[in-house]
C-alpha cells in the first residue's frame, strides 16, 4: 500500500544503537536499540513502506524517519473472557444478597 | 549545530532544566544536603482556595465522596467482633481526563500559560499524559507526551497503549519508545528543541495541585460525620500522590488522620528490563516505583523532588497483583463503579486495613481512575496469559510477581504486607550522604533529615554514628 501526502502514518527512529545506550542498564536492555515512534500526518506526495519520511506530528514539528504504519489503529481492547474473575462477581454477588437480606430482618 | 550525542544533552540537563521549569533551584540549597522544602512548595502563588478555582475552570476537582456500604458490610463478615471500618471513596475518575492526574496537570499547565509557554511536555506512560493532554486542550497550549511503551519486539502494555490514544483524544503529540531510562535522554531534546515548559509530575505546581484533593475530602469528611477520617489509603508510586494528599489533609487540620501508602508488590521485576516490561500486569502504584522515589526523590526530572513521601506516611503496605484485580471486580459487582485496576490498589488495601480497625472508624480510599479498553482486568489478564504469566484462583502469599497472578478465593484471604519505614528512611539519609559526598553533615542538616524522614533528631544522629558521619 501507498501513503499519499496528508494520511496519518507512524515513523520509527533509531535513537540509540545497543553500544551507545547509557551505562548500567540490564544486560537485556543494553542488547537492544532505544527505538522511537511518532505519528503524523505525511509531508511527501506518497511513499511506501519502508521508505524514510517526514510527517508534521500533532504539535506541528517535523519528524524524518521510516514509515512503519499507514493509518495506525489502536489495538488494545478488553481482552478474552477471564473465568476467574467471572466466579469472584457471582461469588460476591451471592454474598451480598444474603448479607443484604440480614439486613433487611434486622431492620424489621 | 548542537552537539545531541547522550554524553553532551545530558550535560545541558542542569541548563535545560532551568529554562522549563522557570524555577531555579540552586537557591533553595543549604548547609551539605538540604534544601528549603517548604521554600519550593512557596513557588506556588496561590493559595489552596485559588488552586481549586483555577481547577474548577477545566473540570477538575469537587469529585463525589461515596461510603461503600455493600463492601463494607461484607468485609465485616470476616472481621472480628466490633471490628470493621466504614470504608469510603472520592471518585477521583469523575475529574476531567479521568484520575486524580488532572488535579497535578491544572496547575502546572495554567502556570505554563501565565509564564507564556507555547506548550507542555511531560514524560509519562500514565494517567498524567491525559490529564496534561486534557489540560492543555482547554488552555490552548500545544501539548507533547513522551511514553515508554513497548518491548524490542514492539510488543506493548495494553494499559499504555490506552494511555497514548487518550493523549491523542485530546490533541497531544505522543512520542513512543522502548524500554529504557534514556527516555530522559529524548525528554530533554524535545524540551531543547521546542522550548516548551516541562510540566514534571514532580513540581511543586504538581504537587499544590493535589493538595485540594486531601483537603476537599477532609472537609468533606468532617462535615458528613462530624470528624476526620482515621486513615486515609493511597496508591503511591513517584510520591505525589501521598505527598499531596497529605499535605492538603494537613491544611485542612487533620493532623490526627493516618496516612497510609499502599502499592502492588512487583518485587523481583527490573524496571528497566526490556524482558520483564511485559511481565508486569501493572505499570504504576508498584513497588518498582514506590519504593525508590521513597528512598531517593531526587532521581526525578527535576532537580528537586517537590513529592517527598517519607515526610509524610504513617505505614506502607502493599497487596498483589491479585488481589487488586480482585477487588475491582467486587467494587463492580457490589458498588457499581466500575474503575480502571492501577487506581484500586489502596482500595485492596483499604479492606485488609479496615478489618483490623473499629467499627465506628473511618477508613476513606482518595481515588479511583477511570477505565477502558486496555486498562481493564480482562485486558491485562488476558496480556499476561500472553505473556506466559499464570492467572489462577487461589491465596495472596501464592503470588509470585512476573511468574503468576493469583486472585484470592474469598474478601477473607485479602492482606497487607507491611514495609518497614524504618528501614526505607535509612536508606534515604545513606543515598542523600552518597549522592551530595559527604563525610560530615551540619546541625541544619540533622534537621533537615529529620524533617525528610518524620524521624527525631536522635534517631538521625545515631543513623550518621552508623554510617560513620560526623556532625560538625
Ligand atoms: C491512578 C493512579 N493512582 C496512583 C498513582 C501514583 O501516584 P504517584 O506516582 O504520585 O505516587 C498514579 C500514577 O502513577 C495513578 O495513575
Amino acid at each position: 500500500m501507498k501513503a499519499k501526502k496528508g494520511m496519518w502514518v507512524e515513523v520509527e527512529n533509531i535513537v540509540l544503537r545497543p553500544g551507545e545506550r547509557a551505562p548500567h542498564l540490564p544486560e537485556d536492555t543494553k542488547r537492544v536499540p532505544l527505538v522511537m515512534w511518532v505519528k503524523g500526518f505525511l509531508e511527501s506526495d506518497v511513499a511506501s513502506l519502508g521508505d524514510n519520511v517526514k510527517v508534521r506530528t500533532l504539535t506541528g514539528r517535523i519528524v524524518e524517519g521510516k514509515l512503519v504504519t499507514i493509518n495506525p489503529r489502536h489495538v488494545h481492547d478488553f481482552g478474552d473472557c477471564v473465568e476467574e474473575l467471572l466466579q469472584v462477581g457471582e461469588e460476591v454477588k451471592k454474598e451480598l444478597e444474603k448479607v443484604l437480606k440480614e439486613e433487611d430482618s434486622d431492620e424489621r | 549545530m548542537k552537539d545531541n550525542s547522550y554524553q553532551a544533552v545530558m550535560a545541558r540537563k542542569n541548563e535545560i532544566m532551568k529554562k522549563s521549569v522557570g524555577i531555579d533551584y540552586d537557591v533553595l540549597e543549604y548547609g551539605r544536603l538540604s534544601f528549603d522544602y517548604e521554600g519550593l512548595m512557596k513557588k506556588v502563588p496561590y493559595s489552596i482556595e485559588e488552586i481549586a478555582e483555577i481547577q474548577a475552570q477545566t473540570k477538575v476537582g469537587r469529585t463525589p465522596l461515596f461510603e461503600l456500604k455493600n463492601l463494607t458490610s461484607l468485609v465485616r463478615r470476616y472481621s472480628p467482633p466490633g471490628k470493621g471500618a466504614r470504608i469510603f471513596i472520592k471518585d477521583e475518575a469523575a475529574n476531567c481526563s479521568g484520575s486524580f492526574k488532572d488535579r497535578r496537570a491544572s496547575l502546572s499547565v495554567y502556570h505554563a500559560k501565565k509564564l507564556g509557554f507555547k506548550g507542555v511536555i511531560a514524560a509519562t506512560s500514565g494517567n498524567y499524559g491525559a490529564a496534561v493532554a486534557a489540560q492543555a486542550a482547554q488552555r490552548g497550549l500545544k501539548c507533547i507526551v513522551v511514553q515508554e511503551v513497548y518491548d524490542s519486539r514492539k510488543v506493548g502494555q495494553p494499559e499504555i497503549l490506552e494511555k497514548a490514544r487518550k493523549c491523542e483524544a485530546y490533541g497531544a503529540e505522543v512520542v513512543q519508545l522502548t524500554v529504557g531510562p534514556e527516555l530522559f535522554y529524548v525528554f530533554l531534546m524535545l524540551l531543547e528543541e521546542t522550548g516548551y515548559f516541562n510540566a514534571s509530575l514532580y513540581t511543586p505546581y504538581s504537587i499544590a495541585g493535589i493538595e485540594t484533593l486531601g483537603y476537599e475530602l477532609a472537609v468533606e469528611v468532617k462535615e458528613r460525620e462530624g470528624r476526620f477520617p482515621d486513615a486515609v489509603v493511597i496508591t503511591h508510586a513517584g510520591g505525589g500522590n501521598v505527598t499531596g494528599t497529605a499535605r492538603g489533609l494537613l491544611k485542612a487540620g487533620a493532623d490526627k488522620t493516618c496516612i497510609i501508602g499502599a502499592s502492588v508488590d512487583l518485587t523481583g521485576l527490573h524496571m528497566a528490563s526490556d524482558e520483564d516490561f511485559n511481565k508486569k500486569s501493572f505499570t504504576t502504584g508498584h513497588t518498582g516505583f514506590g519504593v525508590p522515589f521513597a528512598v531517593w526523590p531526587d532521581r526525578s526530572d527535576v532537580p528537586r523532588n517537590a513529592a517527598r513521601p517519607l515526610r509524610y506516611l504513617d505505614r506502607y503496605v502493599t497487596v498483589t497483583q491479585g488481589e487488586v484485580f480482585f477487588t475491582t471486580e467486587v467494587l463492580a459487582r457490589v458498588e457499581g463503579l466500575e474503575r480502571g485496576p492501577a487506581g484500586n490498589t489502596s482500595l485492596a488495601a483499604a479492606i485488609a486495613l479496615a478489618k483490623e480497625m473499629d467499627r465506628d472508624q473511618i477508613i476513606v480510599v482518595q481515588e479511583t481512575e477511570y477505565t477502558g479498553a486496555g486498562k481493564h482486568p480482562l485486558a491485562q489478564l488476558s496480556f499476561a496469559r500472553k505473556n506466559g504469566i499464570e492467572v489462577r484462583r487461589g491465596h495472596p502469599s501464592e503470588n509470585v510477581p512476573g511468574k503468576n497472578i493469583v486472585i484470592p478465593e474469598s474478601i477473607s484471604q485479602l492482606g497487607y504486607k507491611e514495609m518497614d519505614l524504618d528501614r526505607l528512611r535509612q536508606s534515604y539519609i545513606k543515598n542523600a550522604l552518597e549522592k551530595a559526598g559527604v563525610k560530615a553533615v551540619e546541625k541544619v542538616d540533622v534537621d533537615f533529615l529529620s524533617e525528610e524522614t518524620k524521624w527525631p533528631v536522635d534517631r538521625v544522629l545515631e543513623c550518621l554514628r552508623d554510617y560513620g558521619i560526623d556532625v560538625e
